[in-house]
């Protein structure tokens, strides 16, 4: 359990919000295209990385906005918070 | 086996005042090179190297345990083991494990203190009722003990249920696997690590793998902690860590580890003497030997390893107990931890071959793994001893995630997910 800095409504409880997983996941531009093999990496594989994860975040019981977040998943401490859109800062 | 476990060497040790027991199994230095090798020294693990070495007569091989036997998941978990799933292919898994426990003590010549004292999964809105009387059916069609319960026999099997029908949730009916039930987690590890030892496996404990060498698509041994170990087959057991050991060979898994909770309260006398669980409110409690109720809770829904989860969690879990068992409102909790589950997008395990040659996983379990710990080790080692899966498990494949035959237990057996 942990404080969240919401990019739009500042520090709430980690009960508030929900984890949209791995971050920086690009939808594929061109669908029609793609092989199977493709489409198994979009859709399930993941890094699942233990240490510092960039990850998807919404505020779902307040302003209900999703945002960035880089997290150490080794210990739960938040690098950094950053809205959708924005570049991913360097860590 | 060696120093067999009997009444009569019970007896001869309580001459000396039980001072001369032989410790259960080694503690020996890595080879240089093995047959094979296992990551991970959970009772899945461990029951792997016991089935490669009794079935597969691969004697040469040795278990990895970053820890101590019996300190990660196998020791974190509820103890439950049933096998009312809803597919014919989770049914066929989880059965084949059930029959292995119930001659598991004495295969072992360890008691493991498996109790079928039955499993309740309860029904608390009538897409519950209807989805609890399918899988009642789907199980009795696939040989699986299965019934189904309607309130007063509820009641009756638990008599300290709450069946208020004024509650938030109220129980609407339920479904019975009396095969189901309990063991003693601990004692599975210890046991398989003692067989497995007496065949002449090398278990070696705090010994971290750091790295796994390739040489183009095939391995060729490991880095660890203890040095670097030869070996051409890799069996990688390491549940919520899965995919930390795949990204050593350049390899993504489907997985997300979470951590799970589970907690016990203080010890008192006798009072519930089944397992009961209820998807819909997420909360299953049974009591151990000692008189602790055992609780578990859910998931939380973020990535982490931190082996501790949040409050949050705990509290939703406890107010669907109590409004379930009122009786239980004055208890006090004794002990919470998490442990790190590895969670599949089917909520179906995987037990594989992988695209580099001589590296197979058995990972995935989430949050339901040690009621396969049997079956699962004895499917593994056939996968890994004949480089081909067994046919329980050939639909447990990473290939499932391509072709997108999924076994999708994901709610849809009476799964607390």
């Amino acid at each position: 359990m942990f404080v969240i800095n919401c990019p739009y409504c500042g520090e709430r409880d980690q009960s508030e919000f929900s984890c949209g997983g791995e971050a920086h996941i690009v939808r594929p531009k061109q669908p029609t295209e793609l092989s199977d093999d493709e489409w198994a990496e979009y859709l399930f594989m993941r890094k699942n990385i233990k240490g510092v994860q960039f990850e998807r975040w919404n505020h779902a019981h307040g302003c209900r906005k999703w945002f960035n977040m880089v997290r150490d998943t080794s210990n739960d401490k938040i690098h950094a918070v950053y809205k959708m859109g924005e570049k991913p800062p360097v860590i | 086996m060696k120093n067999k476990y009997s009444i009569f060497s019970l007896i001869k040790n309580a001459f000396s005042q039980h001072e001369n027991w032989k410790q259960a199994w080694g503690n020996p230095e890595p080879k240089k090179e093995y047959e094979a090798v296992i990551v991970g020294g959970g009772g899945h693990g461990l029951a792997t190297a016991y089935y490669l070495a009794k079935k597969h007569n691969m004697k040469n091989i040795a278990v990895l345990e970053k820890g101590w036997i019996g300190g990660g998941n196998t020791g974190r978990n509820t103890t439950i083991i049933r096998s009312n799933y809803l597919w014919d292919a989770s049914a066929g898994l989880y059965d084949h494990a059930l029959k292995i426990w119930e001659n598991l003590s004495q295969e072992l010549n360890y008691n493991i203190m498996f109790s079928q004292r039955g499993v309740m999964n309860l029904a608390h809105n009538l897409q519950d009722v209807r989805d609890l009387k399918r899988r009642t059916h789907a199980n009795r069609l696939n040989g699986i003990d299965a019934v189904w319960l309607d309130t007063k026999q509820v009641k009756e099997f638990c008599p300290i249920i709450n069946i208020s029908q004024d509650i938030r949730y109220p129980v609407l009916g339920g479904t019975l696997q009396r095969r189901a039930g309990t063991a003693r987690h601990d004692a599975v590890a210890w046991g398989y690590a003692r067989g497995a030892d007496a065949m002449g496996v090398d278990i070696i404990q705090n010994c971290e793998v750091k790295g796994i060498k390739r040489n183009g698509d095939h391995v060729e041994g490991l880095d660890t902690t203890k040095g670097f170990i030869k070996t051409k087959k890799i069996g990688v057991v390491a549940a919520g860590h899965s995919s930390v050991i795949a990204n050593m060979a350049g390899l993504k898994l489907p997985l997300e580890s979470k951590p799970l909770q589970a907690l016990v309260s203080e010890p008192v006398k006798p009072i519930i003497d089944t397992v009961v669980m209820s998807n819909a409110v997420h909360a299953y409690v049974s009591q151990s030997d000692k008189g602790e109720l055992v609780i578990g809770a859910g998931t939380d829904a973020y990535i982490s390893y931190t082996q501790r989860g949040s409050h949050d969690v705990v509290e939703g879990t406890l107010k669907a107990i109590l409004e379930l068992y009122p009786i239980f409102s004055r208890m006090k909790m004794l002990r919470q931890w998490g442990g790190i589950v590895d969670i599949c997008p089917d909520a179906s395990p995987i037990i594989s071959k992988t695209n580099i040659k001589g590296l197979y996983f058995n990972c995935g379990w989430g949050t339901g793994g040690f009621k396969a710990t049997p079956g699962s080790g004895d499917l593994f080692a056939h996968t890994i001893a004949n480089d081909e899966p067994h046919k329980l498990n050939a639909a447990f494949n990473l290939n499932r995630f391509v072709s997108g035959d999924l076994v999708d237990e994901h709610g849809a057996a009476a799964v607390a997910h």
